[in-house]
């Protein structure tokens, strides 16, 4: 299958003073794919996802999304593509002093400030109800909601203006196993009603199984390898085994096939 | 975007059709055109190549709304206003609000509610304070040195500069306001009655319990707001440390040791002050200055002032740590709560301040 590039990261180079995160990385993720980025805690996943959407600068390295370069991009351009693209951050960065309908009507009111009125509530109602949240919540405030609820409330927020695009960092942390299956599930499908494109960096193993198409493994300050579960299983990397061979990665795949054989 | 309107000569339904991309960036001049066109309408979608959730949803509020006919569909356009479809009715956005003169008389009754509730809970916060340090008497190895040492530096040592300097200020304000009208009398010399007996009676203990209460009032109830929302107040008792004694004992001491002591510096600044006034524009020497105050001004002044200073200090840390405990919820709260602390400390001194003039005058103190 022919890959069409939506986001193209090459020779990146991130660093915090003397200690580099990153050096000389490269990915690259296909249009309509959901892409799984995982990695040990440090290795810099959270740090990638904020160099390609234009939060950290990188110390060398080009990154193109959505065709177009980031690295030192004007902010009025940047405007532009970051338009294009949507993202849920780890612990859901709700605005706190606004109710959740507010929090999806702010995208909108940003970019189209000439919807207003009626129509901007039924836009963020219909929104709300498809991220898959009871009916109430609309007026509620972040504070009053539980975790998976704000999780979702999130992703409402990062769909307003229908991205063609998607960065998830850990969507599924801190949720119950439940909620973190509902969320997956929930993923799957806004992904094929919206064809979207979704980055989600994740520590979920059960996450990886269900719903990527493809993983990048992150180590030794690089993308080690990028494939297919099955793929990545054949490679003998150390710390690939060691992870989906792991107790608990031998834990996610088997349920994973006695979930399709059932 | 091409939009073409016709009007079937037959007077059939209104035809609209929508060429080109049919998205949330187009989406005002569509929904102008679709608002101005007449029932019953037709939409011709057939020239749509391409479309979001958005632009399902102005197709849906049109059918759903006006009864109008889409044609010239595609599957996916069909399958994405069943998208968004499934999600009508969404959720309201916006919370149901009582009718107006109820909602004057809703917001009373919650105002009395949340009045009652803060004067009962500063009462039971004023208990568990009083129940700290009773623990600590009984244990006095629990008791944080180190964490009241640095309070000490933080409400008093620190604060240091700017109160000499407005006290400084203020003294040289009081002798120039106090020498214009006195002169009018030829009675310049009683501006040193005016600037001793005012700053150590109410001027030095109130301006330092003001700045106080802006200073560390405010920050203890940011600061132990912002461990409310953390949740380090939760683990703090889950571990078996009890806030009030590693947080707001501390904060306590610091206010009620702090406050006579910068009252007192501040008292001999604002008397710097007006001294430096008085040898400049009233020409009178600072031995002469010096010893004109020790006539004037009885002992009793100094007391007068320096008993207010600890009952004010406390009344300060009592308020911004007990408003620092109520923080639960956003970030937001945490501003509103400090604000309170600092309105309700500087009010609570200075009605304390009224009821302590009347008292020490009835005494025989004046």
């Amino acid at each position: 299958m022919a890959c069409d590039e939506i986001i193209t990261v090459r020779g990146l180079s991130n660093a915090f003073g003397e200690q580099y995160v990153h050096k000389d990385l490269d990915l690259t993720v296909c249009r309509g794919e959901i892409l799984g980025v995982v990695g040990g805690s440090g290795t810099g996943k959270s740090v990638l996802m904020r160099s390609i959407i234009g939060l950290q600068q990188p110390v060398s390295g080009e990154i193109e999304v959505l065709g177009e370069p980031m690295v030192d991009r004007d902010e009025a351009e940047a405007k532009n593509i970051r338009r294009r693209w949507g993202i849920l951050f780890q612990n859901g960065a709700l605005f706190s002093t606004l109710t959740v309908a507010e929090n999806v009507q702010v995208p909108i009111r940003e970019y189209f400030p000439y919807i207003k009125g009626e129509l901007l509530d039924e836009i963020a109602a219909y929104k709300i109800a498809m991220s898959g949240l009871p009916a109430n919540a609309g007026p509620k405030y972040p504070s009053e909601l539980s975790g998976g609820m704000r999780k979702r409330a999130a992703l409402a927020r990062a769909l307003a203006l229908d991205p063609e695009l998607l960065f998830l960092d850990e969507p599924t942390a801190g949720l119950d196993p439940i909620g973190a299956a509902a969320f997956d599930e929930l993923i799957v499908k806004l992904k094929q009603k919206l064809d979207l494109t979704v980055f989600l960096i994740t520590h979920d193993l059960d996450t990886l199984h269900a719903i990527c198409d493809r993983v990048a493994v992150l180590a030794d300050q690089k993308v080690i390898a990028v494939g297919t579960i099955e793929e990545l299983l054949a490679m003998d990397h150390p710390w690939i085994q060691e992870y989906f061979n792991g107790p608990r990665g031998r834990a996610a795949s088997g349920h994973k096939t006695g979930a399709s054989v059932g | 975007m091409v939009e073409e309107t016709e009007t079937s000569p037959d007077g059939g339904p209104h035809r609209l059709a929508i060429e080109g991309a049919l998205t949330i960036s187009r989406l005002g001049g569509i929904r102008r055109d679709i608002d101005a066109a007449p029932d019953p309408l037709t939409l011709d979608v057939s020239g749509v190549d391409r479309i979001d959730t958005v632009g399902a949803w102005l197709l849906h509020r049109t059918v759903r709304d006006r009864g109008a006919t889409i044609v010239g569909q595609s599957p996916e356009i069909n399958d994405l206003i069943g998208q968004v479809a499934d999600a009508d009715p969404g959720a309201p956005v916006q919370r149901e609000k009582p009718p107006r003169p109820l909602a004057f008389l809703a917001e009373l009754g919650e105002w009395t509610i949340e009045f009652g509730r803060t004067f009962v809970g500063l009462l039971g916060f004023f208990g568990s304070v009083i129940l700290g340090f009773a623990s600590l008497i009984r244990h006095p190895k629990r008791f944080r040195f180190n964490a009241v040492v640095q309070r000490f530096d933080l409400v008093g040592v620190r604060a240091l500069g700017i109160i000499g300097l407005m006290s400084f200020l203020i003294g040289i304000v009081v002798g120039q306001q106090g020498a214009v009208q006195l002169q009018q009398f030829g009675a310049e010399v009683y501006t040193i009655n005016l600037i001793g007996r005012l700053t150590l009676r109410e001027l030095g203990t109130l301006m330092t319990a003001i700045m106080v209460a802006g200073r560390s009032g405010s920050a203890f109830a940011a600061q132990i707001g912002t461990m409310k929302i953390t949740e380090e107040i939760d683990a703090m008792r889950t571990i078996g440390v009890s806030p009030v004694e590693a947080l707001v004992i501390p904060r306590l001491l610091a206010a009620v040791v702090m406050m006579p002591l910068l009252a007192f510096f501040s008292m001999v600044l604002t008397l710097a002050g007006g001294g430096l006034f008085c040898w400049l524009v009233l020409e009178i020497p600072p031995l002469t200055y010096i010893s004109r105050l020790q006539e004037v001004i009885p002992i009793t002044d100094l007391w007068v002032g320096l008993i207010k200073a600890p009952i004010f200090g406390f009344i300060i840390a009592l308020a911004g740590c007990f408003q620092g405990m109520q923080v639960k919820g956003n970030s937001e709260e945490v501003g509103l709560r400090t604000t309170t602390a600092v309105v309700q400390s500087i009010f609570m001194v200075i009605v304390l301040d009224a009821v302590f003039a009347v008292f020490f005058s009835q005494v025989g103190w004046n």
